[in-house]
């Protein structure tokens, strides 16, 4: 792999950049791999990456139905923070957190992390302690948070109006080590960095069934073929539902829209990240400055990739009375992704009752975030045959033994 | 120069000028002006700055798509960034001002990028600002933020006002152009309800600019007669300047109609929102011209042909003195005809195709065009306008042949049906090889909720491409829209026009076609973004094959115009780069709005006060009046103190709850919710609900009782009253009424349907008042009326009667430990009920409180409180309330779920009180440690504190906590660190969690 | 913004007046069953890209729960129907099958 750099760029201007190689190549599938991994976006793409980086597993293929990244990786509103109350969560998303501190020099790949800040707005005094036990918490995790006063929040964020009639706010949790990346550029990273190692992104390729003998899986049947495997890896998000189908067996989770919008492009005006969760609704500015805004999830199963337009009316309508100069703002764009919501909104990694068959889904709201995290865990699962610590928590044992990881209690924050 | 034509404009109206200020220049145009062609009327051909390489910009378009021309328009309360020339209405007073420069448009610092262009191709930021790592935060993305963006940010709130409307209707039809007129006659005449809106401010779009008859009519007197027959039906509703900015699933539309744009601060709303509901939408929008890409392709002065066309047709106004047509299809002819008769030279129409012979070429040689087929541009000369073209062969490799003087140029790449509303819900499209452009593929239209196609598109907007096509396709489309949705069958004929022959396009999509890698640098196509067809390339070459990474990672189409404009130019590029066929790449996904709607029109009235309805109580008014610190509940406010003045709010909840213990306290209770159940088989129900036995409440009295989710999780509490044989009240927590109310109504509706239960929601009915303290039975007394001794209502009963005037049921329950009575009496009678209540406890020291005082007060009791002893994880028994949960009945809400494994491990932390050992308040939210780490190197925690006051009664800290084997470890000190930066650990000891009056004395008086 | 009829009102129900309560006919599981029966009757769910019979409330309406058959890929409605059933009503089975041989029917 020929490294990017300034000198690089230097260097193929002075021939119209006709010498630029193939970020990552495009193989024709192999009849056998050591693992298979079923979904070429951020949490497939890493979970191959740490498969090699740090297990030294290279005869690796990922398998993806579209293009690489072309799922909730390249959706989403790009967020990075590890604020969260468990402590399984919140070891997994500082992981995850600190990996994308390094990202770009780990991978060559300039990902943008921005470690601008994040901060939750508490907007009731159900919200303010909720906030205050979340910063206890973090404290004792490791993980660097504060509750900050309404001044405070004022001086990060200018444009907000923290005196609104109906919702002032009362303080918020910061996180000044969380921030923003560029989420294309984590999955086009890591996929470039897979290819060097000689593992085979194969695009445009869906799995049709999953092949067993003896209650263990052998192999893939594929659009291009069929792929033996010595162990397969399902990372396929929303339509980990549908996978697990094909291999017989359910999962405690079910898949819905999840919506998300940008405004034109404008000069900065908002430097951290703000999330509301009383008003529901969070923003930020992207470098190229469109304001990034997400939304709420439908209250129904669905594939499509769009959503209702109330949720978008709702978010909009909390943001204007949050920041009320973005009023005379228009809105670019909105989408829908596909999101896997489990049965406490916490995700699941580990084995499945499938031998040899290991499943990474139901990150719901937080996939983004956790790609690094998830990956590492996950590889580690592969590899080993057995979830490490970071993964042991979340897997699929938990539902029927009552013990969840459920986010959503401090002050009603979901991912 | 561009300037104002003497003659000419059929939307303008030169008697009524228009003053409007540009970039603090005074400038004029007329009514009906576009800001565009006002702009260009007084030569001001500079517009903008680009958004990578702050190249000049100017107008390319004459409409929606535009990418180049956005303006800062108005100031103050009501400035708006990235505002298009091209679809703002002219107004007396117009105040914009160009963006995305520093420090003046004529001058940019930041066009230092344009001669660095070389070295910032796609896709650049990814492949260095990598080291040092702290960099990227510091020192990169700081500049790229500051040079990036377009308009400025707004620095006031937003006076303007803005509506949403609701709308039902048979049909809806996008777009008033012709296509649109006659759909809309063909659906009108059926009778079928219509509803038909315009994005501009006029009728016909724009095929009056381009000649022909209709019924043998003129153009615009066809347009005139169509809009007069609408207009004369009942069932046609026609709505210009509303724009449709998205269909979305099952027939609904949003419609964003710019009222008052044009005439701000008349006292309208700016924006209304319709949001419509339809059974069938005819999209007669149109299509969009596409540029030619060739080198310097993107200096002001190159334009739409159709768009030279528009601003002299419709405005009267000329881009240049003398314009070069380049096209590779005959409408570009259409503009050199067009500019000649209107008095301007056009020393050459460059056409592509190897040979121009249809009838439009011959026209243009009969009117005296030098005519050049198979020629191209080679490259356009010019800074920040257009100064010449120099002129090669397009099968060549761009030597030139000759250099041709020229202050504008016109480009006609043939054109693209506008597919978005088509698109939005799924309809698919194909390739239409002849005309090089996708349109809507009929057989696979978007789909509503029978599952039958509800999309139908008409004239250009189809593919539709001359004016009798046009005009036959949108009739037959608004019968067909029509009929779906149970119109009648119409026999009348639709409009007809004379077809014309047209020489096919060649679809050309870079000129010349060997144009080399210098050359290839220099053709734009996504103008605004600064995507070049180099770039495009680059992508292709490093593996972005995916339209998608394409899009992605050279931002092409990602500007606020959409791509419009280049998003098939983009296409043709990648494909030809991938060696593979247009509709094997496939395009992106066309996601509303069709152009960006303002956030105001989304939010609506929904504002301030209004953001979310409030609900008050019956004494709402009073707690106000009296200076109460409301705070939310749900979407009641609630009264959290009644401090006087001077006092702080601490102060204020201290001086209630020791007001309350001593003396007589007033608590409006009557947000708390009232549930009544009743039917012969309610017993059976209640013990269903409710962890405890239910059923076997004698009449007349009390019972607190729990509920869980399925889950087996605490979720409610509240008293529980038998009122009759068949009849319960149960009351909930405030924010849990509608909650509690709808789970029941779920498990009597889908699970046991076959039992005789109702259940109603009298929250509202009932104003309920907490009457506390020592001196409660007296100030009741002194109202007089029912007997409240002691005897006759002891602890944990109630009873109906009078008192004073009110109808009251009486309730002898305490979340306070004090005597105390809880009293609801009918909502109207709440306010008097309350007045009376203060006007008779004067003498016994009575004083209203508030949620704080009522929540220490609770605490002092160690009585729990849902949302802060529980937040969803925590069970009955982490709380001791074993005692409230039946261990007789077989089955009840979360029965099971309390069995598994996890529910019934003794590790789980469990309630016990907390006092400090110095006195302090423990923090809200701390956890204890515990010695070590857990596998994630975290501090192991042992505990948590649920909830933390000072007890005025008390005179110092007491808390409550869960902790790990904790009623086992009464007396033990625990730890628990504080994070306010002292790095300070605070001691607790484990106690009872009842503070106060620990065997309930004061209650059972 | 999907719309639904009430079967009890009749109503076309924007999805603003609706409540979407999950997958329709599960089978409640108490004290007794196994721990397996009651993980799946808890949180086991059909996820379907297609035909997906489920649960509504018109909440901002008459208040009933009723039952859908919709596709989650296409969000075309087949039917509506009250929720006072252990399964889908036949007809609407045959109807949706009808339509998509393909699918496997309501199991």
């Amino acid at each position: 792999m020929r490294r990017y750099s300034a000198f690089a760029i230097a260097r193929e201007a002075a021939r119209y950049h006709t010498g630029w190689e193939r970020a990552w190549k495009s193989p024709k599938p192999k009849k056998k791999y050591d693992v298979v991994i079923v979904g070429a976006g951020g949490h497939g793409l890493a979970t191959a990456y740490y498969l090699g980086k740090n297990f030294g597993i290279t005869n690796v293929a990922i398998i993806e139905k579209g293009w690489l990244g072309g799922g909730n990786t390249g959706r989403n509103t790009t967020i990075i923070r590890s604020n969260y109350l468990q402590d399984p969560s919140a070891a997994i998303y500082e992981k995850a957190r600190s990996l994308y501190e390094t990202m770009s020099q780990d991978l060559n790949y300039n990902v943008m992390f921005s470690p601008r800040g994040v901060m939750m707005l508490a907007q009731t005094e159900h919200e303010v302690r909720g906030y205050e036990r979340t910063a206890h918490a973090n404290a004792l995790q490791g993980v660097k948070t504060e509750f900050i006063s309404p001044q405070r929040v004022k001086e990060l964020v200018p444009i907000m109006n923290i005196n609104g009639p109906r919702y002032p706010v009362l303080g918020a949790l910061w996180q000044e080590r969380a921030g923003t990346a560029r989420h294309d550029a984590v999955a086009w990273g890591y996929a470039r960095a897979c290819s060097d190692m000689g593992m085979d992104i194969i695009q445009k390729c869906e799995v049709t069934g999953v092949r067993q003998a003896n209650g263990v899986v052998t192999g893939v049947d594929t659009t291009h073929g069929q792929i033996d495997c010595d162990k397969l890896a399902m990372v396929v998000a929303g339509n980990a539902g549908h996978l697990a189908d094909m291999a017989g067996f359910r999962l405690p989770m079910e898949s819905v829209a999840l919506q998300a919008l940008v405004s034109e492009p404008i000069k900065p005006c908002i430097d951290v990240v703000v999330m509301a969760n009383t008003v529901h609704g969070y923003m930020s500015q992207s470098d190229k400055g469109e304001l990034v805004i997400g939304g709420g999830t439908d209250g129904f199963n669905n594939y499509t990739q769009r959503g209702s337009f109330h949720h978008v009316e709702e978010t909009v309508r909390a943001l204007v009375e949050t920041f009320p100069i973005i009023s005379r703002l228009k809105m670019l764009r909105q989408w829908g992704g596909i999101v896997d919501v489990t049965g406490d909104r916490s995700p699941i990694i580990g084995k499945t009752p499938l031998g040899n068959c290991f499943i990474n889904c139901g990150w719901g709201t937080g996939g983004f975030k956790s790609i690094p995290g998830s990956g590492w865990a996950m590889a580690e699962t592969v590899a080993k045959g057995e979830p490490g610590s970071l993964a042991a928590e979340f897997g699929l044992n938990r539902f029927s033994e009552g013990r969840f990881i459920d986010e959503s209690v401090a002050a009603g924050v979901a991912h | 120069m561009s300037t104002r034509l003497a003659q000419g404009g059929r939307l303008i109206d030169r008697s009524k000028p228009k003053n409007f200020t540009f970039n603090g220049k005074r400038m004029k145009g007329y009514e009906g002006d576009t800001l565009a062609a006002a702009l260009l009327g007084e030569d001001q051909m500079l517009m903008g700055r680009s958004f990578k390489y702050h190249r000049p910009r100017g107008v390319v378009a004459s409409g929606a798509e535009e990418p180049n021309a956005l303006v800062n328009l108005g100031q103050g309360e009501r400035f708006e960034p990235n505002q298009r020339v091209t679809t703002t209405e002219l107004f007396d007073g117009l105040y914009a001002t160009s963006q995305n420069h520093w420090p003046s448009l004529e001058f940019d610092v930041g066009v230092v990028n344009n001669y660095a262009a070389r070295f910032l191709p796609a896709g650049f930021y990814y492949k260095t600002f990598m080291a040092p790592k702290a960099a990227w935060k510091h020192v990169f993305e700081p500049i790229i933020r500051k040079s990036a963006g377009l308009g400025q940010v707004p620095t006031e709130a937003d006076v303007d006002r803005y509506e949403h409307y609701y709308y039902h209707t048979d049909v809806v039809i996008i777009g008033g152009g012709v296509a649109g007129l006659a759909s809309a006659l063909a659906a009108g005449r059926s009778g079928a309800k219509v509803l038909m809106m315009e994005q501009t401010h006029h009728w016909g779009g724009r095929a009056a600019v381009d000649g022909g008859e209709i019924d043998g009519q003129s153009v615009d007197a066809w347009i005139d007669a169509a809009v007069a027959e609408l207009e004369g039906m009942e069932n046609v509703t026609l709505r210009t300047r509303m724009m449709a900015s998205g269909v979305y699933d099952h027939g609904y539309v949003l419609g964003y109609e710019r009222v008052a744009d044009h005439t701000p601060g008349d006292g309208r709303p700016r924006h209304r929102l319709w949001r419509i509901r339809t059974k069938q939408i005819v999209t007669a929008t149109g299509a969009i011209e596409r540029p030619l890409s060739f080198a310097g392709n993107d200096i002001p002065g190159v334009m739409l042909a159709s768009a030279v066309r528009d601003y002299a047709v419709n405005w009267g106004v000329s881009i240049g003195d003398r314009t070069v047509v380049v096209t590779n299809n005959d409408d570009g002819y259409r503009t050199a005809l067009t500019l000649k008769e209107a008095g301007m030279e056009v020393p050459a129409v460059l056409d592509a195709r190897a040979e121009a012979t249809g009838p439009l070429a011959e026209a243009a040689r009969a009117a005296g065009i030098r005519v050049e087929a198979g020629k191209a541009i080679a490259k356009v000369h010019g800074g920040k306008r257009v100064t010449g073209v120099s002129v090669c062969l397009q099968a060549g490799e761009g030597s030139t042949l000759e250099e041709i003087k020229c202050d504008a140029v016109a480009m006609s790449g043939g054109w693209s049906p506008v597919v978005h509303m088509w698109s939005h819900c799924g309809g698919k499209l194909i390739w239409d090889e002849a005309q090089a452009h996708f349109r809507p593929d009929p057989n696979r239209a978007p789909t509503s909720h029978d599952g039958e196609a509800f999309v139908v598109t008409a004239g250009t907007a189809s593919g539709a491409m001359s004016l009798a096509e046009t005009l036959e396709d949108a009739y037959a489309a608004g019968k067909a829209a029509s009929k779906a949705a149970g119109g009648k069958a119409i026999r009348k004929a639709g409009p007809k026009a004379e077809a014309e022959a047209e020489q096919p396009m060649a679809p050309v999509w870079i000129m010349p076609q060997g144009a080399g890698p210098q050359k290839r640098m220099k053709m734009w196509l996504d103008y605004q973004n600064d995507v070049k067809v180099s770039d495009v390339q680059l992508a292709a070459r490093e593996g972005y094959e995916s339209v998608e990474h394409t899009k992605r990672y050279t931002t092409l189409g990602m500007a606020t115009d959409q791509g419009k404009l280049s998003n098939i130019n983009g296409l043709a590029v990648l494909s030809d780069a991938l060696d593979q066929e247009i509709p094997t790449t496939g395009t992106t996904t066309f996601r509303p709005p069709y152009t960006p709607i303002s956030f105001g029109a989304i939010a609506g009235e929904a504002r301030h006060e209004i953001f979310q309805p409030i609900r008050r109580t019956p004494m709402h008014q009073w707690h106000e009046d009296a200076g109460a610190y409301m705070e939310p509940v749900g979407h009641w406010r609630r009264p959290y103190c009644y401090a006087k003045p001077g006092e702080t709010n601490e102060q204020a909840v201290h001086r209630e709850v020791l007001n309350t213990r001593e003396n007589l306290g007033l608590l409006d209770a009557s947000t708390l919710g009232k549930l009544i159940v009743k039917g012969p088989d309610a017993g059976k129900f209640m013990d269903m609900m409710y962890t405890n036995m239910m059923s076997n409440l004698a009449i007349g009295k009390c019972r607190y009782g729990l509920m869980c989710s399925e889950n087996g999780f605490l979720s409610d509490d509240g008293v529980v009253a038998r009122i009759d044989e068949e009849t319960w009240l149960c009351h909930t927590t405030s924010g849990g009424a509608d909650r509690i109310h709808a789970w029941m109504e779920e498990w009597l509706q889908t699970e046991w349907w076959d039992w005789k239960v109702y259940v109603a929601n009298v929250t509202e009915q009932l104003a309920q008042v907490a009457v506390v303290g020592p001196n409660a039975r007296k100030v009741l007394e002194k109202l007089g009326g029912m007997d409240l001794s002691k005897e006759t209502l002891p602890f944990m009963q109630w009873a109906d009667g009078k008192i004073g005037e009110f109808d009251a049921r009486v309730y002898r329950i305490s979340f306070s430990g004090e005597l105390s009575y809880e009293i609801a009496v009918p909502a109207s009678q709440g306010r008097a009920f309350w007045d009376a209540l203060l006007e008779a406890g004067e003498e016994f020291g009575v004083m209203p409180y508030g949620t704080e005082c009522l929540h220490i007060m609770r605490a002092e009791k160690g009585f729990i409180m849902i949302g802060d002893e529980t937040d969803g994880t925590v069970i009955p028994q982490d709380l001791g309330l074993n005692w409230a949960i039946s261990k007789k009945k077989e089955d009840f809400l979360g029965k099971r779920a309390q069995q598994r494994s996890h529910m019934t491990d003794p590790e789980r932390w469990k309630l016990v009180g907390l006092e400090t050992l110095d006195g302090s308040v423990l923090p809200d939210g701390a956890y204890a440690v515990g010695e070590g780490n857990n596998v994630h190197g975290q501090r192991n925690m042992i505990g948590r504190v649920t909830s933390t006051y000072y007890s005025p009664t008390l005179k110092k800290g007491i808390a409550m906590g869960l902790v790990l084997h904790g009623p086992d470890r009464m007396g033990e000190v625990i730890s628990f660190p504080t994070v306010d930066g002292s790095n300070t650990v605070i001691k607790a000891r484990i106690c009872d969690p009842v503070f106060y009056d620990k065997d309930g004395e004061k209650q059972n008086v | 913004m999907l719309i639904l009829e009430c079967p009890y009102c009749g109503v076309m129900a924007d999805e603003t007046d609706l409540h979407g309560g999950g997958e329709a006919h599960l089978k409640r599981f108490g004290p007794g069953s196994s721990d397996d029966d009651f993980e799946t009757y808890l949180f086991h769910r059909k996820n379907p890209k297609g035909v997906h019979f489920e649960r509504w409330r018109h909440v901002s309406g008459c208040g009933k729960w009723f039952h859908a058959a919709r596709n989650t890929m296409t969000l075309e409605v087949y039917g509506t129907y009250p929720a006072q059933t252990y399964e889908p009503p036949k007809d609407l089975v045959a109807k949706i099958k009808k339509k998509h041989p393909e699918w496997g029917g309501y199991e």
